[in-house]
């Protein structure tokens, strides 16, 4: 260590006045501007428990997204063995499999061209020959379902993004963890229902005919037609809040998605004061659009969302200028939101949530308010035991006790680190913690002052001798902090993180700063007796 | 001041086998406990489940907010009274959909008591993937956490003197959960924290006195590993006595203070930390000096 006590003092100063610095701006809002702009104006980070919020570890469920891709190529293998003029007499998709039926001596070799020309990323699993027919398994190369896969969890990471960045939330947070999970963080949040809703919405809008030609009652009673699919709208009565669900039978052929829209806003209905969402399509969109209504006029056009029929209104006419209205008993929010996640776009695969915190404004406040108080009377209470234990000695250790405290504070502020309440309980815990460093010192100065040495051989004698112990121990509590760091989650993670800043910045005060004013009395004051 | 004479001579070493007695008993009532409560009384973080808390404005029971739930047929769900207007719902993880769990139990707090009657002041919502997830991080960095101080002290002191300190952490970690398993409190994450806090506390404190022993083994003097030991135990007393209290102090402010989420993560370091300081001369002291009877160590200068 250097000898000299001013170059020591400076140090510790300087060390002490930039803690100070970055803890000012979550002490007052009131700095100079030149403060703001060259120095620091970032507050401490609180976490989601002391500030109030919600955290939510979804799942993309890639295989979802894995077998849509699947069946959006065995549509298209249809069209180009038809096109090609293989025959087969049954091509269809069962969970990661295409399984297409043919008649056996057929041209059954051109599949094999088929896939390699046109369909380089699907491969024959198997196939087999049984009485003249023979089958052919076909399924994606995993080459292809890996990059599909992490595709869908990119995709799906973008479009939360999206949402969340319309909600209008402060700050959110929004993490890719492993290989299929997102974390969430929505801080100061107000309405988690409605957040989680948006979020785990998969908002898939599609556009199918209605089929008027067939019966309904006869689909209901269980024959639905080849090529049809039975549906169900579901209405709100805004009076006794019941909800009624209504069934149609529609066409499967699904003629646009909402990938051809470009954007969605919220409007108000003259009529009834309704909302309802206006939606305009992009230019191939509305291409498509003015086809569709062109050919089927007086067919009825419906509109689903996430497979319930929000309604099908009759094609009056073709719609050229790709505008249309999406109507339903909505709420104001309800349009907002149906708003926000055609805007955001859809989500490739379905998302589960595995896990949510969520602390309400009020507990948090509450925590923070009984974090500080803890914290304070703890602090009293070492300080005065120091003082009455120590004497003198004592004040200095309590000095060090709150330089401590300042040097923790300062480096959270410092290292944008997150401030949980089990950080707060961290803080707590090292004020007891740390002021065994100085116990062990001023016990070995005073073990070595009995034994006849003058003061500053026992003070030189006292931090030498104990500095192994306070390396060891507190290396120890370090390592279990690591591992507290490695395997907690966000709140127990604010633990480990005071705890390590905490210990670190203990030894550095019991150790050097100390020593500075030990040593200034010894050798500058030269003092004979050392109260201790 | 002086707490501790700097002349005690206790004679630690001589209630060894006492301690030793003292300890099994403590660690079988611990397994003893656990067993007998059916294993431990595992809280959503490692189940998995629902957990809400709910305030309301005015003294509610736990009887009308069970009837309350007896509408979504979750009235056999564990509600726990914080406070005259405060609750602590939980569900059980086997309630078929996890995913609307929380907003169908607000649902129903909304029809009996009105929107505004209620407020929800802490969801927690875990599934069984996340809850299988965490019960085996858990698990391991508890172990690990053990192993690296074995390794750790075994480096800077001797083999037998961590194999003496992981012991004594081994039976801290069981006394602590014994001691929550008695008084049937709820295992969560934090839990796990207090624990890990455990074994870094405990070894800090192992080490203080393993320290001294060191010293004074290197200095040659003419003594069995037995009476250094008491030496050095007794040198370091104070300091011992001192520390332990003040950490003591500080968590009984948090435990008093600290409020309602932290309580079960202060009582569990308060044990800990008790326990720590007894580990400490009663087990991971007796075990170094048991391994010298049988192999006399090489740290000292003869």
């Amino acid at each position: 260590m250097f000898k000299s006590i001013r170059i020591r003092a400076a140090l510790a100063a300087v060390v002490c006045l930039a803690a100070l610095v970055y803890l000012l701006p979550s002490v007052t809002d009131n700095l100079p501007s030149f403060w703001k702009e060259h120095l620091t104006k970032e507050k401490i980070h609180l976490g989601l428990d002391l500030q109030g919020g919600t955290h939510l570890v979804l799942e993309v469920d890639t295989n979802k997204a894995v077998e849509s891709s699947l069946e959006r190529m065995a549509n298209n293998l249809k069209d180009t063995l038809m096109e090609n003029k293989v025959r087969f007499h049954n091509l269809e998709r069962r969970k990661g499999d295409i399984i297409v039926e043919m008649q056996e001596g057929a041209p059954g070799g051109s599949i094999e061209n088929i896939l390699k020309d046109h369909f380089p990323d699907l491969e024959i699993a198997s196939s087999e020959k049984v009485a003249g027919k023979e089958t052919a398994t076909l399924r994606f190369q995993a080459k292809r379902i890996a990059e599909i896969k992490k595709l869908a969890v990119e995709q799906s990471l973008e479009t939360i993004r999206n949402r969340v960045d319309q909600f209008g939330v402060s700050e959110p947070e929004i993490i890719p963890e492993g290989t299929d999970r997102i974390i969430v963080q929505l801080p100061g949040i107000k309405d988690v229902e409605r957040a989680k809703n948006l979020i785990g919405k998969t908002a898939l809008l599609e556009f199918k005919l209605v089929d008027d030609e067939h019966s309904l009652d006869d689909a209901l009673k269980g024959n639905v037609p080849e090529g049809d699919v039975l549906l169900y709208g579901y209405n709100q009565n805004r009076e006794t809040g019941g909800r009624t669900s209504s069934p149609y039978l529609l066409k499967n052929k699904t003629l646009m998605t909402g990938e051809s829209i470009e954007s969605a806003q919220v409007k108000i209905s003259d009529r009834f004061g309704e909302s309802y969402v206006s939606i305009k399509f992009n230019p191939q969109g509305a291409a498509d659009f003015e086809r569709i209504t062109g050919e089927n006029v007086k067919k009825r056009l419906a509109i689903i969302l996430d497979g319930a029929v929000y309604s099908a209104p009759v094609i009056q006419e073709r719609i050229g200028g790709g505008q249309a209205q999406i109507t339903g008993s909505f709420t104001l929010d309800d349009a907002k939101d149906l708003a926000i996640v055609l805007r955001a776009g859809a989500l490739p695969a379905p998302v589960n949530v595995l896990e949510e915190r969520t602390v309400g404004p009020s507990l948090g406040q509450d925590s923070i308010e009984k974090g500080l108080w803890s914290t304070f009377i703890a602090g009293m209470l070492v300080i005065i035991f120091m003082l009455v234990y120590y004497k003198l000695s004592g004040i200095i250790a309590d000095v060090a006790l709150l330089l401590n405290m300042l040097l923790l504070v300062g480096a959270l502020a410092a290292f944008r680190a997150t401030l949980t309440l089990p950080g707060i309980a961290g803080i707590v815990l090292t004020i007891g913690m740390a002021v065994d460093a100085n116990v062990l010192i001023f016990e070995r100065i005073k073990e070595e002052l009995r034994t006849g040495k003058t003061v500053r051989a026992a003070i030189e004698a006292g931090y030498n001798k104990a500095f192994s112990a306070i390396l060891d121990s507190n290396v120890t509590t370090l390592i279990a902090a690591v591992f507290l760091f490695q395997f907690g989650t966000g709140p127990v993670k604010g633990f480990a993180v005071t705890l390590t800043i905490g210990l670190i910045a203990s030894m550095f005060t019991a150790i050097f700063v100390t020593r500075i004013i030990f040593d200034y009395f010894a050798w500058s004051k030269k003092i004979q007796t050392l109260s201790v | 001041m002086e707490l501790i004479k700097s002349s005690t001579n206790i004679n630690f070493v001589g209630s060894f086998k006492v301690a030793a007695t003292i300890s099994l008993i403590v660690i079988a009532i611990s397994i003893g406990s656990v067993i007998m409560h059916g294993g431990l009384n595992l809280g959503i973080d490692f189940a998995g489940g629902t957990v809400m808390q709910v305030k309301f404005p005015k003294a509610t029971s736990t009887e009308s907010i069970r009837d309350a739930l007896k509408q979504i047929k979750l009235e056999g769900s564990i509600i726990q009274q914080f406070s005259s207007q405060e609750v602590v719902i939980r569900t059980a993880e086997a309630s078929s959909d996890l995913k609307g769990l929380s907003s169908r139990v607000k649902e129903a707090l909304s029809t009996a008591y009105g929107k505004g009657g209620y407020e929800v002041r802490r969801v927690e919502v875990v599934g069984p993937k996340v809850g299988k997830d965490i019960t085996n991080k858990a698990i391991m960095a508890i172990v690990f956490s053990w192993i690296a101080m074995l390794v750790y002290v075994a480096w800077r002191f001797e083999f037998r003197f961590g194999v003496g300190g992981i012991v004594a952490l081994i039976h801290d970690v069981i006394v602590t959960i014994g001691v929550l398993s008695l008084l049937n409190r709820e295992f969560s994450l934090t839990i796990i924290a207090a624990l890990l806090t455990i074994v870094g506390y405990s070894i800090n404190d192992t080490i203080v006195i393993y320290d001294r022993i060191r010293e004074n083994m290197r200095k040659g003097l003419k003594k069995n590993l037995g009476e250094i030991m008491n030496i050095s135990i007794n040198e370091t007393l104070g300091r011992t006595i001192l520390t332990s209290l003040t950490v003591f102090f500080v968590l009984v402010i948090l435990l008093v203070m600290g409020g309602e989420v932290l309580y079960d993560f202060t009582l569990a370091m308060l044990v800990g930390v008790i326990s720590g300081v007894y580990s400490t001369v009663y087990i991971a002291s007796p075990l170094v000096l048991a391994w010298e009877k049988i192999r006399p160590s090489k740290m000292r200068k003869i």
